[in-house]
């Protein structure tokens, strides 16, 4: 009989190696497994992340960052630029270093990570789940655990088999395409949002500076627009007008669940974080810190939950992220639910009206305002969000 | 009369989706859109789970790289008898 881990991780990204570490470092034994054969390959990601969220949840290693972002340009359908003051700085990351040496943080504190190992189903047990099925190596494996946890992405199907609908709705779902472009003339400071109609429909096209002349160069635009025509050949037809001289040096796809948070994201003994529980900022898409942040949360209640026992105070991940981060999400859903409905006009409107308003005020959340006014239904949701924390989501 | 439908589970019926290999990126947007948990990804395998498929399409609508493709009613395959 195989021995039973207190936790069993399905997936080793930020999140599942943030639970990982946390939960190994107070004793507990965690195995942590990865579909793939590399962890933080490939990069599905833009990569950009504010320092303050990164700061308050891991030492920043200098390794990490491929640049430092100090400037948003948000541009619009005509062209017209606006430059928010951020009133902070943030980071475009090298993902490939991050994820590996989170997840060589948490094998540190005790966790065992095992990657090539795809979690085709859960065990079923007298009390919630008993353990994961495992396709590795070496065939099909049965690995028991007291807590599952589903960190396993967008392409989630833990939370299914736990009985969460963590299906993404069609419209919700952000199809991206991305490419790092080498050879192109980049502002090594500056993150550019490109938006309308004709570039990235329901979303936004990025230019992320990696540094030496190269860039993440990407779009995601929602399932409703991707129905229509694919994101990779809308990116093609942007890389091709602005970049004509660009190597390509990787290319991918990649799906964003730009939904509310899930309604639960505990079943009996299973824990869904990160873009498994739909724990992106919908407006942003960005997922890192926030998935990170969760996992710091559903950490401490597993541990809880293994002190005493008791799968129930499992339950205290779910209250904590409904009450703090859940709430916000859904106010930014609302938000991104607006937005996406604005037409090239409205945004051109908007940059024009923006850059109207004095220099000192044009801050990202100077942007925001003047963007609702367009849709004075959503002022409450506004008022709301303005009261909480200033900008401090990744993308 | 009972008339087989190209659009249910209920009966036999005829699988309009496919999966293109080597267009596919394997980054689990259709597994996440999927309603009935019928695409199964790992690191570099995609299989569609053809007794669960309903061909509702939204795998093929999501698709960045257009690598799923919807058959035209009639252009699909069949699946054997007694299966």
């Amino acid at each position: 009989m195989s021995p039973v881990w207190d936790v069993i991780i399905v997936g080793a990204g930020p999140a599942g190696s943030t639970l990982a570490r946390t939960v190994a470092a107070a004793g507990y034994s965690v195995l942590m497994l990865e579909k793939d054969r590399d962890i933080g390959m490939p990069v599905r990601c833009g990569e950009a992340v504010s320092d303050t969220s990164l700061r308050e949840l891991v030492d920043v290693d200098p390794r990490w960052i491929a640049s430092t972002i100090r400037r948003f340009r948000l541009i619009a359908p005509d062209g017209n630029m606006v430059e928010p003051d951020l009133g902070g700085h943030g980071y475009v990351l090298e993902r490939r270093i991050f994820d590996y040496d989170l997840a060589r943080l948490a094998s540190e504190a005790g966790a065992v990570v095992r990657t090539k190992s795809y979690v085709d189903a859960l065990v079923p047990g007298e009390d919630g789940f008993a353990g994961v099925r495992v396709k590795g190596n070496n065939g099909a494996t049965i690995e028991r655990a007291r807590i599952i946890v589903g960190a396993d992405g967008v392409e989630s199907r833990v939370g299914r088999w736990a009985g969460l609908r963590t299906e993404t709705r069609l419209r919700d779902m952000e199809c991206c395409a991305q490419m790092t472009l080498s050879n192109i003339p980049v502002e090594d400071d500056a993150c550019d949002f490109y938006f309308g109609q004709s570039v990235a429909p329901m979303g936004y096209l990025w230019v992320f500076p990696k540094g030496r002349n190269t860039a993440n160069v990407g779009l995601g635009i929602s399932g409703m627009a991707a129905k229509k025509r694919s994101p990779l050949s809308y990116l093609q037809d942007f890389v091709a007008r602005t970049y004509p001289q660009a190597g390509i040096l990787t290319t991918v796809a990649g799906g964003v669940p730009c939904a509310a948070t899930l309604e639960s994201v505990v079943s009996r003994n299973v824990v869904l974080v990160g873009d498994a529980a739909h724990q992106v900022n919908p407006v942003s898409g960005g997922g890192i810190t926030s998935g990170m942040r969760a996992a710091r949360l559903a950490g401490e209640a597993v541990i809880a939950a293994l002190r005493e026992n008791s799968p129930q105070r499992l339950g205290d991940y779910q209250r904590q992220w409904d009450k703090g981060y859940g709430a916000k999400h859904r106010m930014y859903y609302r938000i991104k639910e607006a937005v996406h409905g604005y037409s090239d006009e409205t945004l051109n409107r908007i940059a024009a009206g923006v850059l109207a308003l004095k220099p000192e005020k044009r801050t990202i959340w100077g942007v925001f305002r003047v963007a609702l006014t367009r849709n004075p239904a959503l002022i409450w949701d506004m008022v709301r969000v303005f009261g909480l924390t200033s900008f401090d989501d990744d993308a | 009369m009972y008339i087989p439908s190209l659009f249910t589970r209920k009966g036999p019926r005829v699988l309009l989706i496919q999966i293109k290999d080597d267009a596919c990126d394997f980054c689990g947007c259709c597994v996440g859109v999927c309603p009935e948990d019928a695409i199964e990804l790992q690191e570099a395998r995609i299989t569609l789970i053809e007794d669960r498929c309903t061909n509702c399409a939204k795998c093929v609508w999501v698709c960045p790289f257009e690598a799923l493709i919807f058959l035209k009613p009639g252009a699909g395959v069949l699946p054997e008898a007694g299966k």
